[in-house]
């Protein structure tokens, strides 16, 4: 194309909105490392953690849950017909956990000493390190998870055939570092046990967060793949015939079985707390919309869909499972989170800007690598060898 | 249950193979415990008599400014909590003693003895000192404030405002310690209010306190038993609850509760890559038995 008929195809209506965010949040995000973080947010003494740990981080993990979901489900469980889903799901982990680095690095104090925990002074007593050192880490494994589909962009045949050789190895790397860090995100809440609300502590929260986690990566590759196919029609194979419906049917039973688990060892976590007597509570309330709202409806959900194989209801039973996913993590992080104090915490409308400016950062550069990279098709020379 | 869990878990990451990924939980439990001679603090609220002078005398020591509204009693109408140019506040009391007097009770960091804060912090910013103080590395802080989501008391603050902001919070005067001189607070109060000394000695002495005078004080030590114990130890003829003092800290040490996960790690690390490639090897084999596997040798895996 050439350039100027290409500059004039990029005046689209999603275009005109994605320069407005960036034109309001650029200039946000300027700000709030020119001025601090106090002259754009709400965060105070008693609340610290506002939503860019809550979203930015603590859901932006678990929403880029997708990648090791997929990948071990094709590899190691042997499950191929998800392989359609494998590249958008890997490179959705990709910049999602690029982007919850941002996120940090806008909620942190002093970004420029991140370092400082892996060489200068490392905390090997903290939760915090394992986690710095696992997505640091599982960073890199995505990355190379990735590496293929920008090698047969890029025609380095040599190379990409070496990545097939140690795929697997990387693949079970990813998959025990996410065990770990999913998990590990659940341990921060650990040393708040006044803190958080008995409904949602639990010396657990690491199982709760590790297992709603793998809930996420499957409501977020239905959800993906829904938006994908619509937004890059132009990208999909004419030749493969995927069938997209069948595919999403397929991650509905998987989304059904492990919500129900996670709905049951939640159960579990009420059990061992005994705290019966806060279900009639406002708070027990709210436990028992998201428990019965947002964890076990769509878990029953996705098993109608696949029982009446509608691929509709899976699909809305998996954008139910993200945002259960979501409101725990926002209570437990937030909301429920320093419960009996009475200045409660609402995010300012810069941090709001901020977050939404990062998503829509990370969107930006996942459409511009779809649309060129062999991502929701396959590159010809390369078809069916992974 | 949460005890023989986490029992079990420290007994299963040793035996495993990982041992050497536990140096770092080892190393934790030589570096938490303080040593049996650390410093403490006594406050013994029956002797004070609110003149504030501690805040006075920690402002000074500290280059903080001068105490709000210094020797203007009208302060104590609000409760009023610690800020980053303030490391210590005296709150008057809800409830006034048996005998009708006014009660009142500094609050400030209270160095415990296996501080969350110091645990949690991923550069070693804070750090529990053999001497008993919970000190911060300004020169290593990210402003994760993370020390802020686990501290049970509330203590550390933060300065938002600033574009290299810093973790503020009462240093126990760890500088001064060193130098054989004890906290500016207790050196400035002439009611005998604040007694430093041994944690071990001044827990003695709280104890025989309350034992000679039993029908004064509430039998409590607030501080003796709360996050595992503290430096600073509090007694009184009111409730610990009317001082302003946090009533939903529990009795163990803070730290402990995140030892399950972090033992977890060398687990996950030495069992997930053989399960997760037997899980592999047995895929493979079911679809080479079934006659799918159609990828040419060499082309990589399926």
């Amino acid at each position: 194309m050439a350039p100027k008929a290409y500059a004039r195809s990029l005046f689209t209506r999603t275009n005109a909105i994605f320069a407005a965010i960036l034109a309001i949040g650029l200039p946000t995000l300027a700000y709030r490392f020119w001025k601090g973080m106090g002259a754009v947010s709400n965060l105070s003494q008693t609340n610290p953690w506002g939503i860019w740990v809550a979203f930015d981080i603590v859901c932006g993990v678990a929403l880029a849950a997708g990648g090791y979901t997929v990948a071990a489900a094709v590899y190691l469980f042997g499950q191929k017909q998800f392989r359609p889903v494998l590249r958008p799901a890997i490179l959705t982990g990709f910049l999602g956990y690029l982007f919850v680095v941002v996120g940090l690095m806008v909620d942190l104090g002093q970004p420029w000493r991140l370092p400082y925990q892996f060489f200068l002074t490392p905390g090997t007593t903290a939760v915090m390190y394992e986690v710095g050192w696992c997505v640091f880490l599982y960073l890199m494994v995505l990355a190379l998870e990735f590496l293929p589909a920008a090698l047969e962009w890029l025609g380095m045949t040599k190379v990409r055939r070496f990545m097939s050789a140690i795929s697997i190895g990387i693949i079970v790397l990813g998959v025990t570092l996410s065990t770990l860090h999913q998990s590990s995100l659940g341990a921060f809440f650990l040393m708040s046990p006044g803190k958080l609300h008995p409904l949602w502590y639990s010396p657990f929260l690491p199982i709760f967060f590790f297992v709603s986690s793998i809930a996420a990566g499957i409501g977020m590759v239905i959800f993906e793949s829904s938006v994908s196919h619509r937004a890059f029609q132009d990208q999909l194979d004419p030749e493969a015939h995927v069938d997209m419906d069948a595919l999403q049917l397929g991650l509905a039973k998987g989304g059904a079985v492990v919500l129900f688990a996670y709905f049951f060892v939640r159960l579990q976590g009420l059990v061992a707390s005994g705290r019966y007597d806060l279900l009639l509570t406002g708070w027990g309330a709210w436990y028992a919309l998201e428990m019965l709202g947002f964890v076990l409806l769509p878990s029953l959900l996705f098993a109608f869909a696949v029982r009446t194989q509608s691929a509709k209801l899976a699909r809305a039973a998996g954008v139910m499972t993200v945002l259960g996913v979501v409101l725990n993590r926002f209570n437990v992080s937030l909301i429920a989170f320093n419960w009996n104090v009475p200045d409660r915490y609402v995010p300012a409308l810069g941090e709001i800007i901020i977050s939404i400016t990062i998503v829509t950062l990370g969107v930006l550069v996942f459409r511009w690598i779809v649309n060129r990279m062999p991502v929701l098709h396959e590159h010809p020379e390369w078809r069916g060898a992974h | 249950m949460n005890l023989n869990r986490r029992n079990l878990l420290k007994i299963a990451g040793a035996a495993g193979a990982g041992a050497a990924l536990t140096g770092g939980a080892l190393a934790s439990a030589t570096t938490r415990g303080a040593a049996k001679n650390a410093a403490g603090v006594l406050v013994d609220t029956t002797r004070c008599v609110g003149c504030r002078a501690c805040e006075a005398a920690c402002s000074e020591a500290n280059g903080l400014a001068a105490p709000e509204k210094a020797g203007d009693d009208t302060v104590f109408a609000a409760r009023r909590r610690t800020g980053p140019t303030s490391f210590t506040v005296v709150n008057k009391s809800a409830e006034k003693s048996p005998a009708g007097e006014e009660r009142y009770a500094k609050t400030q960091c209270m160095h415990c003895v296996t501080p969350a804060c110091a645990s949690g912090c991923v550069v070693k910013a804070l750090e529990k000192t053999a001497l008993g103080p919970v000190v911060y590395h300004e020169d290593r802080c990210l402003g994760c404030r993370y020390c802020m989501i686990a501290c049970p008391f509330g203590v550390p603050k933060y300065e938002y405002t600033k574009a290299a902001p810093l973790v503020r919070k009462c240093t126990f005067c760890a500088a001064r310690q060193e130098k054989g001189l004890p906290p500016a607070c207790t050196d400035a109060c002439p009611s005998g209010a604040l007694t430093f000394g041994k944690r071990a000695d001044l827990l003695e002495e709280a104890k025989t306190r309350i034992y000679q005078n039993p029908t004064k004080y509430v039998h409590e030590i607030y501080g003796e038993d709360e996050a595992g114990g503290t430096s600073w130890l509090y007694i009184s003829d009111v409730p610990s609850a009317s001082l302003t003092l946090p009533q939903d800290i529990v009795k163990k040490s803070y730290p402990e509760m995140a030892d399950g996960a972090l033992s977890a790690v060398p687990f996950i690390v030495t069992l997930w890559p053989p399960l997760l490639m037997g899980l592999y090897t047995f895929s493979k084999r079911r679809d080479d038995v079934a006659g799918h596997e159609n990828s040419p040798k060499g082309a990589g895996h399926e």
